[in-house]
């Protein structure tokens, strides 16, 4: 059985533009694979095909990628779930690109900072050994930490595309919701104050192409809904 | 986090429930002439200057177009911040849209006051 792909090019050391190229690979009838094993043996018969990959099992957000139009993780997508014609692989929209496949994500990190993505606690007595949280408050934080940091929403977002310097983005909005509900964290009025503008939270119109493209399941557009609330609360 | 500059001084709470406070008033307004349209046996010039005579109806009337221009002066806003960003452009652009918001206000106005 042949497999055809289309895979994005682009050398700014060599290329004028960006170009897609042609691809086949043999494999076994009815042999199903991941998108990040067939890009691996494409890369054995062409080298200069460039893409990044590290734990190859879904877990550190490396092989984000838009296949056949969707954001994903190629090392969790098999092509089976791509259809039967051909296998259009680009990079992640709205962010520039390095190589090939390899893109830059420096605007996605630096609105990850933006939302200090830890732990702040001014109390006077902190506790001697470890913070204790009572299960449901535990229970607040799921379906949160899970973000792995892909960037297959945030680059997924046509708000992200337009405002990259301005709007936080869902994955950064997610993660500061992670922190603003955490019974540990005593920073949540600066945390709001941080976010309390035009466009770092309310550039967000809830279109969920985020909760869409998520590799981990999770919900960005809640997450960002409750911030809403919690500064609509806080200023009313 | 972003200055208020950037943002042209627009205050993103504000902005949102105000959204949502005139799109509620746009639907029921909107709901309300579908209902006026479909129940009325036949609609002819007398009847239809009957349903704008009434007190109600004109503030409503007026209430739903003050309504259309604050929608679409937000609205707007976020559209061109999207998408037009050299900044003397975008407020040209703005300018000229908001005028056009104000001139449908005041037609009605004038229109309403006529009834």
């Amino acid at each position: 059985m042949q497999l055809n792909f289309s895979i994005y090019r682009y050398n700014p050391d060599i290329d004028d533009a960006p170009r897609m190229q042609e691809y086949s690979l043999e494999v076994e009838e009815g042999q199903d694979m991941m998108v990040l094993d067939a890009l691996i043996a494409l890369k054995e018969s062409d080298p200069t095909l460039s893409f990044r990959r590290s734990c190859r099992e879904g877990v550190c957000g490396s092989d984000g990628m838009n296949m056949n139009g969707k954001n994903g993780l190629a090392c969790i997508t098999p092509l089976s779930a791509l259809g039967k014609g051909k296998i259009i692989v680009r990079p992640l929209p709205g962010l520039p690109v390095v190589r090939d496949l390899v893109v830059d994500m420096t605007q996605f990190y630096t609105q990850y900072e933006k939302i200090k993505p830890f732990l702040i606690n001014d109390d006077n007595h902190p506790p001697s050994r470890e913070f204790i949280q009572m299960p449901e408050e535990r229970a607040k934080l799921d379906g949160l930490y899970e973000c792995i940091l892909c960037a297959c929403c945030s680059s997924s977002c046509p708000s992200f595309w337009w405002n990259p310097d301005k709007f936080i983005g869902p994955a950064g909005l997610l993660h500061a919701y992670r922190f603003l509900i955490d019974s540990r964290d005593s920073a949540t009025d600066e945390r709001l104050n941080d976010l309390d503008d035009a466009f770092s939270v309310f550039r967000c119109h809830g279109i969920m192409n985020c909760v869409s493209v998520c590799p981990k399941g999770l919900n960005p557009t809640k997450a960002i809904g409750q911030i809403k609330s919690m500064l609509l609360q806080r200023a009313v | 986090m972003v200055t208020n500059q950037a943002s042209m001084k627009r205050n993103g709470i504000q902005d949102w429930v105000s959204l949502r406070a005139t799109a509620l008033i746009i639907a029921l307004y909107s709901f309300y002439i579908a209902f006026v349209f479909f129940t009325a046996p036949t609609l002819t010039y007398p009847i239809w200057q009957g349903i704008f005579a009434s007190m109600f109806m004109k503030v409503f009337t007026f209430a739903a177009l003050v309504s259309i221009m604050l929608h679409v002066r937000i609205g707007l806003w976020q559209v061109l911040t999207d998408y037009v960003k050299p900044a003397g452009l975008r407020a040209g652009i703005q300018y000229v849209l908001n005028l056009i918001a104000f001139a449908y206000v005041a037609v009605g106005l004038f229109v309403l006051w006529g009834v």
